[in-house]
Protein backbone atom coordinates (compact mmCIF):
# COMPACT_ATOMS: atom_id res chain seq x y z
CA UNK A 1 0.00 0.00 0.00
CA UNK A 2 2.73 2.21 1.00
CA UNK A 3 4.51 1.45 -2.32
CA UNK A 4 1.56 2.48 -3.90
CA UNK A 5 1.39 5.86 -2.83
CA UNK A 6 5.17 6.30 -3.14
CA UNK A 7 4.44 5.86 -6.69
CA UNK A 8 1.42 7.68 -7.42
CA UNK A 9 3.50 11.07 -5.04
CA UNK A 10 5.90 10.77 -7.72
CA UNK A 11 4.21 10.16 -10.44
CA UNK A 12 3.63 14.15 -12.24
CA UNK A 13 3.69 15.19 -15.51
CA UNK A 14 5.48 18.31 -17.53
CA UNK A 15 3.54 19.98 -19.52
CA UNK A 16 5.22 22.52 -21.17
CA UNK A 17 8.08 20.07 -21.77
CA UNK A 18 5.37 18.35 -23.69
CA UNK A 19 4.30 21.35 -25.84
CA UNK A 20 8.12 22.01 -26.16
CA UNK A 21 9.21 18.33 -27.70
CA UNK A 22 6.54 18.47 -29.99
CA UNK A 23 7.33 21.73 -31.53
CA UNK A 24 11.05 20.14 -31.39
CA UNK A 25 9.52 17.50 -34.05
CA UNK A 26 7.76 20.22 -35.43
CA UNK A 27 11.22 21.65 -36.16
CA UNK A 28 12.65 18.82 -38.15
CA UNK A 29 9.25 19.01 -40.23
CA UNK A 30 9.61 22.33 -41.20
CA UNK A 31 13.17 20.94 -42.60
CA UNK A 32 11.88 18.14 -44.29
CA UNK A 33 9.59 20.76 -46.46
CA UNK A 34 12.02 23.53 -46.38
CA UNK A 35 14.61 21.39 -48.39
CA UNK A 36 11.64 21.27 -50.88
CA UNK A 37 11.20 24.72 -51.04
CA UNK A 38 14.34 25.54 -51.70
CA UNK A 39 14.70 22.32 -54.35
CA UNK A 40 11.44 24.46 -56.14
CA UNK A 41 12.62 28.28 -55.94
CA UNK A 42 15.55 26.81 -57.76
CA UNK A 43 13.96 24.90 -60.40
CA UNK A 44 11.62 27.67 -61.00
CA UNK A 45 13.82 29.88 -61.05
CA UNK A 46 15.83 28.21 -63.72
CA UNK A 47 12.35 27.34 -65.68
CA UNK A 48 9.62 30.19 -65.21
CA UNK A 49 8.38 29.65 -68.30
CA UNK A 50 8.00 26.35 -68.54
CA UNK A 51 6.84 26.27 -64.50
CA UNK A 52 4.06 29.05 -65.46
CA UNK A 53 2.66 26.78 -68.42
CA UNK A 54 2.77 23.61 -66.23
CA UNK A 55 0.85 25.71 -63.23
CA UNK A 56 -1.78 26.39 -65.85
CA UNK A 57 -3.14 22.70 -66.07
CA UNK A 58 -3.33 22.72 -62.49
CA UNK A 59 -7.12 23.48 -61.19
CA UNK A 60 -7.45 26.42 -59.26
CA UNK A 61 -10.82 25.79 -58.54
CA UNK A 62 -10.05 22.30 -56.46
CA UNK A 63 -7.08 23.88 -54.89
CA UNK A 64 -8.81 26.84 -53.85
CA UNK A 65 -11.88 24.39 -52.11
CA UNK A 66 -9.05 22.45 -50.83
CA UNK A 67 -7.37 25.43 -48.77
CA UNK A 68 -10.84 26.06 -47.18
CA UNK A 69 -11.47 22.84 -46.25
CA UNK A 70 -7.72 22.51 -44.30
CA UNK A 71 -8.00 26.19 -42.67
CA UNK A 72 -11.59 25.32 -41.48
CA UNK A 73 -10.32 21.77 -40.37
CA UNK A 74 -7.86 23.92 -38.41
CA UNK A 75 -10.58 26.13 -36.92
CA UNK A 76 -12.10 22.54 -36.01
CA UNK A 77 -9.39 21.43 -34.26
CA UNK A 78 -8.48 24.56 -32.74
CA UNK A 79 -12.35 24.56 -31.35
CA UNK A 80 -12.21 21.33 -29.97
CA UNK A 81 -9.48 22.05 -27.35
CA UNK A 82 -11.28 25.42 -26.61
CA UNK A 83 -14.21 22.98 -25.83
CA UNK A 84 -12.12 20.28 -24.03
CA UNK A 85 -10.57 23.14 -21.44
CA UNK A 86 -14.11 24.07 -20.79
CA UNK A 87 -15.10 20.84 -19.47
CA UNK A 88 -17.10 20.18 -22.49
CA UNK A 89 -16.46 16.76 -23.81
CA UNK A 90 -18.93 15.96 -26.24
CA UNK A 91 -18.55 19.11 -27.85
CA UNK A 92 -14.63 18.14 -27.98
CA UNK A 93 -15.62 15.09 -29.59
CA UNK A 94 -17.80 16.39 -31.89
CA UNK A 95 -15.31 18.91 -33.52
CA UNK A 96 -12.14 16.74 -33.57
CA UNK A 97 -14.83 14.46 -35.72
CA UNK A 98 -15.51 17.71 -37.88
CA UNK A 99 -11.88 17.51 -37.99
CA UNK A 100 -11.33 14.38 -39.49
CA UNK A 101 -14.28 14.76 -41.92
CA UNK A 102 -12.95 17.72 -43.63
CA UNK A 103 -9.61 16.17 -43.82
CA UNK A 104 -11.10 13.40 -45.57
CA UNK A 105 -12.76 15.59 -47.75
CA UNK A 106 -9.36 16.87 -48.88
CA UNK A 107 -7.91 13.53 -49.76
CA UNK A 108 -10.95 12.82 -51.28
CA UNK A 109 -10.43 16.04 -53.59
CA UNK A 110 -6.89 15.45 -54.03
CA UNK A 111 -7.86 11.67 -55.20
CA UNK A 112 -9.83 13.29 -57.93
CA UNK A 113 -7.64 15.81 -58.57
CA UNK A 114 -4.56 13.32 -59.55
CA UNK A 115 -7.10 10.91 -61.09
CA UNK A 116 -7.60 13.07 -63.97
CA UNK A 117 -4.16 14.23 -64.27
CA UNK A 118 -3.16 10.63 -64.33
CA UNK A 119 -6.26 9.96 -66.77
CA UNK A 120 -4.53 12.37 -68.70
CA UNK A 121 -1.22 10.30 -68.84
CA UNK A 122 0.37 13.07 -66.55
CA UNK A 123 2.21 10.95 -63.80
CA UNK A 124 5.96 10.41 -62.72
CA UNK A 125 7.33 8.11 -65.25
CA UNK A 126 4.63 8.41 -67.95
CA UNK A 127 5.61 9.08 -71.28
CA UNK A 128 3.77 11.81 -72.08
CA UNK A 129 5.03 13.73 -69.01
CA UNK A 130 8.68 12.34 -70.27
CA UNK A 131 7.89 14.20 -73.79
CA UNK A 132 7.40 17.58 -72.34
CA UNK A 133 9.81 20.14 -71.79
CA UNK A 134 12.62 19.59 -68.86
CA UNK A 135 11.09 22.61 -66.82
CA UNK A 136 7.87 20.77 -66.75
CA UNK A 137 8.80 17.57 -65.79
CA UNK A 138 10.69 19.01 -62.83
CA UNK A 139 7.46 20.75 -61.92
CA UNK A 140 5.59 17.87 -62.02
CA UNK A 141 8.21 16.01 -59.93
CA UNK A 142 7.69 18.61 -57.47
CA UNK A 143 4.09 18.80 -57.74
CA UNK A 144 4.03 14.80 -57.25
CA UNK A 145 6.44 14.84 -53.78
CA UNK A 146 5.25 18.05 -52.27
CA UNK A 147 1.78 17.69 -52.16
CA UNK A 148 2.06 13.59 -52.01
CA UNK A 149 3.90 13.88 -49.05
CA UNK A 150 1.87 16.62 -47.48
CA UNK A 151 -1.19 14.13 -48.42
CA UNK A 152 0.79 11.42 -46.69
CA UNK A 153 1.06 14.17 -43.62
CA UNK A 154 -2.85 14.79 -43.57
CA UNK A 155 -3.70 10.90 -43.86
CA UNK A 156 -1.41 10.51 -40.29
CA UNK A 157 -3.10 13.73 -39.40
CA UNK A 158 -6.60 11.72 -39.39
CA UNK A 159 -5.06 8.89 -37.69
CA UNK A 160 -3.79 10.96 -34.77
CA UNK A 161 -6.69 13.22 -34.45
CA UNK A 162 -9.29 9.58 -34.50
CA UNK A 163 -6.62 8.09 -31.80
CA UNK A 164 -7.18 11.72 -29.57
CA UNK A 165 -10.96 11.05 -30.33
CA UNK A 166 -10.46 7.70 -28.73
CA UNK A 167 -8.34 8.85 -25.77
CA UNK A 168 -11.11 11.74 -25.44
CA UNK A 169 -13.95 9.25 -24.91
CA UNK A 170 -11.91 7.05 -22.38
CA UNK A 171 -11.14 10.11 -20.69
CA UNK A 172 -7.29 9.67 -20.66
CA UNK A 173 -7.75 13.42 -22.37
CA UNK A 174 -9.59 15.53 -19.76
CA UNK A 175 -9.88 19.30 -19.04
CA UNK A 176 -7.33 19.31 -16.84
CA UNK A 177 -4.93 16.90 -19.08
CA UNK A 178 -5.06 17.60 -23.22
CA UNK A 179 -1.56 17.74 -24.05
CA UNK A 180 -2.03 14.76 -25.88
CA UNK A 181 -4.85 16.78 -27.68
CA UNK A 182 -2.63 20.07 -27.89
CA UNK A 183 0.31 18.27 -29.30
CA UNK A 184 -1.91 16.72 -32.51
CA UNK A 185 -3.45 20.54 -33.22
CA UNK A 186 -0.08 21.44 -32.94
CA UNK A 187 0.87 19.17 -35.87
CA UNK A 188 -2.56 19.49 -37.72
CA UNK A 189 -1.59 23.42 -37.61
CA UNK A 190 1.56 22.86 -38.76
CA UNK A 191 0.56 20.43 -41.65
CA UNK A 192 -2.32 23.74 -42.84
CA UNK A 193 0.68 25.91 -42.49
CA UNK A 194 3.12 24.13 -45.04
CA UNK A 195 -0.39 23.71 -47.22
CA UNK A 196 -0.63 27.40 -46.99
CA UNK A 197 3.00 28.07 -48.85
CA UNK A 198 2.08 25.12 -51.09
CA UNK A 199 -1.40 26.33 -52.49
CA UNK A 200 -0.05 30.10 -54.27
CA UNK A 201 3.31 28.03 -55.19
CA UNK A 202 1.49 25.12 -57.45
CA UNK A 203 -1.58 26.97 -58.27
CA UNK A 204 -1.14 30.15 -58.48
CA UNK A 205 1.86 30.96 -60.55
CA UNK A 206 0.93 33.85 -63.64
CA UNK B 1 -7.08 25.01 -6.57
CA UNK B 2 -8.93 28.31 -7.38
CA UNK B 3 -5.90 29.50 -8.43
CA UNK B 4 -5.12 27.11 -10.59
CA UNK B 5 -8.68 27.64 -12.18
CA UNK B 6 -7.65 31.14 -12.52
CA UNK B 7 -4.46 29.65 -14.01
CA UNK B 8 -6.03 28.01 -16.91
CA UNK B 9 -8.80 30.27 -18.02
CA UNK B 10 -6.15 33.22 -17.71
CA UNK B 11 -4.39 30.85 -20.70
CA UNK B 12 -7.13 29.97 -22.98
CA UNK B 13 -8.67 31.82 -25.87
CA UNK B 14 -12.44 32.38 -26.31
CA UNK B 15 -14.39 30.37 -29.36
CA UNK B 16 -15.11 33.70 -31.06
CA UNK B 17 -11.51 34.95 -31.43
CA UNK B 18 -10.87 31.46 -33.56
CA UNK B 19 -13.74 32.31 -35.55
CA UNK B 20 -12.35 35.22 -36.12
CA UNK B 21 -8.73 34.02 -37.13
CA UNK B 22 -10.33 31.61 -39.63
CA UNK B 23 -12.70 34.63 -41.52
CA UNK B 24 -9.35 36.46 -41.54
CA UNK B 25 -7.55 33.27 -43.21
CA UNK B 26 -10.11 32.90 -45.57
CA UNK B 27 -10.24 36.22 -46.55
CA UNK B 28 -7.06 36.31 -47.13
CA UNK B 29 -7.18 33.38 -49.14
CA UNK B 30 -9.83 35.43 -51.29
CA UNK B 31 -6.77 38.22 -52.01
CA UNK B 32 -4.56 35.68 -52.52
CA UNK B 33 -6.39 33.68 -55.54
CA UNK B 34 -7.32 37.41 -56.70
CA UNK B 35 -4.42 39.10 -56.66
CA UNK B 36 -2.80 36.17 -58.69
CA UNK B 37 -4.52 36.97 -62.00
CA UNK B 38 -3.16 40.13 -61.67
CA UNK B 39 0.37 40.51 -62.90
CA UNK B 40 2.60 42.95 -61.08
CA UNK B 41 5.47 41.03 -62.69
CA UNK B 42 8.52 40.20 -60.24
CA UNK B 43 6.48 41.64 -57.31
CA UNK B 44 3.72 38.45 -57.88
CA UNK B 45 5.50 36.02 -55.83
CA UNK B 46 6.34 37.92 -53.20
CA UNK B 47 2.86 39.15 -52.65
CA UNK B 48 1.82 35.71 -52.46
CA UNK B 49 4.63 34.73 -50.18
CA UNK B 50 3.86 38.12 -47.95
CA UNK B 51 0.15 36.77 -47.54
CA UNK B 52 0.82 33.72 -46.83
CA UNK B 53 3.44 34.40 -44.22
CA UNK B 54 0.99 36.52 -42.56
CA UNK B 55 -1.72 33.68 -42.60
CA UNK B 56 1.24 31.71 -40.96
CA UNK B 57 1.50 34.35 -38.07
CA UNK B 58 -2.52 34.13 -37.29
CA UNK B 59 -2.10 30.55 -37.17
CA UNK B 60 1.29 30.19 -35.43
CA UNK B 61 -0.41 32.83 -32.49
CA UNK B 62 -4.02 32.56 -32.29
CA UNK B 63 -4.18 28.55 -33.62
CA UNK B 64 -0.83 27.34 -32.14
CA UNK B 65 -1.20 29.11 -28.74
CA UNK B 66 2.24 30.98 -29.11
CA UNK B 67 0.28 34.05 -28.05
CA UNK B 68 -0.56 32.83 -24.80
CA UNK B 69 3.07 30.43 -24.18
CA UNK B 70 6.02 31.85 -22.40
CA UNK B 71 8.91 33.36 -23.59
CA UNK B 72 10.96 30.66 -24.26
CA UNK B 73 8.46 29.15 -26.64
CA UNK B 74 8.83 32.19 -28.25
CA UNK B 75 12.95 32.58 -28.42
CA UNK B 76 12.85 28.84 -29.02
CA UNK B 77 10.59 29.16 -32.09
CA UNK B 78 11.83 32.28 -33.36
CA UNK B 79 15.68 31.17 -32.94
CA UNK B 80 14.16 27.99 -35.39
CA UNK B 81 12.07 30.54 -38.13
CA UNK B 82 15.29 32.60 -38.30
CA UNK B 83 18.24 29.67 -38.87
CA UNK B 84 15.30 28.46 -41.49
CA UNK B 85 14.83 31.49 -43.22
CA UNK B 86 18.36 32.17 -43.36
CA UNK B 87 19.53 29.06 -44.67
CA UNK B 88 17.04 29.71 -47.76
CA UNK B 89 18.92 33.51 -48.63
CA UNK B 90 22.10 32.06 -48.05
CA UNK B 91 21.32 28.77 -50.81
CA UNK B 92 19.13 30.88 -53.09
CA UNK B 93 22.02 33.84 -53.31
CA UNK B 94 24.64 31.90 -53.31
CA UNK B 95 23.32 29.67 -55.83
CA UNK B 96 22.31 32.33 -58.23
CA UNK B 97 25.22 34.31 -57.78
CA UNK B 98 26.93 31.30 -59.70
CA UNK B 99 24.17 30.95 -62.69
CA UNK B 100 25.15 34.48 -63.15
CA UNK B 101 28.77 33.80 -63.28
Amino acid sequence: MSSTEHIVSHLHRDDIASRMGMWLFLFTELLLFGGMFILYSVYRYNNPDAFHLAAKELDTIIGTFNTAILLTSSLTMALSIAAIQRNNKSLSIFFQLMTVVLALGFMINKYFEWGVKFHYGIYPGSEKLLSKPTGEILFYGLYYVMTGLHGLHVLIGIGLILLMTYYTAKDIITYDNYMKLESAGLYWHLVDIIWIFLFPLFYLIT
Amino acid sequence: MMNENQHIEHKTHGYGIYVLVWIALMVLTGVTVAVAGINFGGITVATALLIASVKTYLVLTIFMHLRTETLVFKIFIGVALFFLIISFILLFTDYSFIVRN
